[in-house]
């Protein structure tokens, strides 16, 4: 490279300097290409949560202008005794990420293993499993707030055809919850189906037929032989379905609107966190939530990630 | 001869046992009955997903009447109605050309800066690197939002589309540099070392080699990075103005008023779906290979 920094005598001066430039990039393209991104994203996350974090540590509210005080770990010492709004908070992240997730998986398996080997109109029915995961979720929140109306939806009257009463759905204290999961499984198994989908199409057909070969029933070939085969794939498949459920929030605020309806009955940490910053513009308390918030969603990426390691190795 | 002849001998029997295992084992009745049951399994399982969907197409073409008729669940004299309040009053047509404006912008700016980024994170096996522009997709986006919020405002730029293009490319850029990282792992290197032997530098060789080799991938990354970004919520439910608004936005502030005209919502919802849907009719192959990317490779 010292050779090419001194160019022959008879290359006019212009070229020289388009030459030596060029080079300079060329060697350094590693970084010249990577670093717009890096620094667009990092300068965009690592301020923002820098500074969340410095209002967390203060009682910052009504407007971020307004004066505040430095008040150290007063919000964590609040936020995490408050068995009123946060920890049922928690508890609702957790069990709408859980149960959605787990019947999003079985039922994800089970139409992907239908799916799985070739039939006629295969690509009509691709298309249709496509739609509701593409449809924007604030739209399927609100066509879903219709179907689930008590007095006029259509859920009531499938249910009246069949002799049972109304129900409130939605709009119940005890019912909102699998309510929205039910919505959130209804425009997310997809996701799953696709994923698990592609990993049985890039199975290898051999173990499935020696397993056969050697009597092995139906079940215990998809027990004992597909799933361990899969099981890279179902991890990738948890890992980004469990991000997107940790943080939903287009649907539950499309459905039941501000703290997540009057009972705050579908209030996950994030609608919480929405509603203290957005709605009570509570910064502090907030910011508090949302490192919280942040440092589990961490926690849950780096367990899932260390689990597809080992099931890798 | 005599050397291939145990192997021909071996792949015979090979064979002739294993069609005889399957012959025995799958007797036509169970074929049969199998096949009734597949069959019926899949058009449960496409009405689960459809039926909401037509439901809420059939609900937009009915007057408010009509919906709260159970007796008109589906037979109805069909109205256009809904479809010209909505689209004839409260700008939604300007709500659309927003939607588009900023999912378009945002993708495309994406890909300039994305897909060098994903080429180097690819080719250097830039694990830690990439992992920041994953962090995009991890952290929660209120966390963002306060910041945002009060440094664009003191900007001016609050209500106005730079923001939300900006706010939009964070949605889109890290499902363009994932979905092209992997497409750029299973790219041979060959091509663009032929490129370098025929004199051309590593950046002419990206130019004018890997990217027009890589269309394919690209096309993915933008569909599903346009179809996120128009379906993103709540970036511009914070940083929109009245004159910005995107359709979700839109669609949100119908029922923030006492009584909802469930036609009127219906429509609006048919309005902002659909061009999504349409998309996914004619790119089908490419939004499941971007959204598998990297899922089955071990």
């Amino acid at each position: 490279m010292a050779v090419a920094a001194l160019p022959p005598k008879r290359v006019p001066q212009k070229q020289t300097a388009w030459k030596s430039y060029s080079d300079w990039a060329n060697e350094h393209r590693k970084w010249l290409f990577a670093a717009p991104a890096m620094i667009f994203v990092a300068v965009l996350i690592a301020f923002p949560l820098g500074w969340t974090l410095y209002l967390s540590l203060t009682d910052a509210s009504g407007s971020v202008r307004a004066k505040s005080e430095f008040i150290g770990l007063e919000n964590y010492a609040d936020v995490l005794t408050d068995t009123e709004r946060f920890w049922p908070a928690v508890l609702r992240t957790f069990v709408f990420t859980a149960v959605a997730l787990t019947v999003q998986l079985v039922l994800g398996m089970a139409i992907a293993l239908l799916l799985w080997r070739p039939f006629k109109g295969e690509k009509w029915v691709r298309v249709a499993i496509l739609l509701p995961l593409v449809a924007t979720p604030v739209a399927v929140g609100m066509m879903w707030r219709l179907i689930f109306d008590p007095n006029i939806g259509f859920a009531n009257q499938l249910l009246g055809f069949v002799g049972i009463g109304p129900q409130p759905w939605l709009s119940g204290q005890y019912s909102a919850l699998p309510t929205v999961i039910f919505i959130d499984i209804w425009q997310w198994t997809p996701m799953v189906v696709i994923i698990l989908l592609a990993g049985l199409t890039s199975l290898s057909d051999e173990p499935d037929e020696a397993a056969r070969i050697d009597g092995a029933s139906a079940w215990q070939r998809f027990r004992f032989v597909t799933v361990p085969l899969l099981m890279p794939t179902i991890i990738v498949a948890i890992l980004l379905r469990s991000i997107d459920a940790l943080k939903t929030f287009d649907l539950l605020y499309a459905t039941k609107g501000r703290g997540g309806g009057s009972f705050h009955e579908v209030e996950t940490l994030n609608v919480y966190a929405y509603g203290l910053s957005f709605d009570y513009n509570d910064y502090g308390v907030s910011s508090t939530v949302l490192i919280i918030f942040f440092l589990i969603i961490v926690a849950v990426m780096f367990l899932l990630t260390r689990r597809r390691k080992d099931v890798q190795k | 001869m005599s050397l291939a002849e145990p192997r021909l001998i071996r792949a015979g029997s090979d064979s002739a046992a294993l069609s005889g295992a399957t012959t025995r084992r799958r007797k036509p009745f169970r074929t049969r009955a199998y096949k009734v049951f597949r069959a019926v399994a899949l058009i449960v399982v496409v009405a689960a997903f459809i039926a909401p969907l037509v439901w809420m197409f059939l609900a937009s073409l009915k007057t408010n009447v009509d919906i709260y008729d159970a007796s008109k669940t589906l037979v109805f004299t069909p109205t256009t109605a809904n479809y010209e309040t909505v689209l004839g009053r409260n700008n939604y047509l300007s709500f659309v050309f927003n939607s588009f404006w900023v999912a378009f912008a945002s993708t495309v700016l994406s890909l300039i800066i994305g897909i060098p980024a994903a080429y180097s994170m690819s080719r250097f096996a830039m694990r830690r690197s990439a992992l920041v522009v994953l962090m995009a997709r991890i952290i929660p986006g209120v966390s963002l939002l306060v910041p945002w919020y009060y440094v664009f405002s003191n900007l001016s730029m609050v209500g106005g589309y730079s923001v939300l293009i900006l706010s939009h490319m964070f949605v889109a850029l890290p499902l363009i540099v994932y979905i092209l990282m992997s497409y750029y792992d299973s790219m041979p290197l060959e091509l663009e070392e032929a490129a370098r032997v025929d004199g051309l530098t590593h950046i002419g060789a990206f130019l004018k080699v890997t990217l027009p080799l890589s269309v394919g991938g690209i096309a993915t990354a933008s569909i599903l990075a346009f179809i996120f970004s128009w379906n993103n919520f709540m970036f511009a439910l914070v940083l929109s103005g009245a004159d910005t608004k995107t359709l979700p936005v839109a669609i949100f502030n119908f029922v923030a008023y006492a009584s909802i005209d469930w036609g009127g919502l219906m429509a609006a919802s048919v309005v902002v779906t659909i061009p999504i849907m349409v998309i996914a009719l004619f790119t089908q192959k490419y939004i499941v290979s971007g959204l598998t990317a990297g899922a089955t490779k071990g």
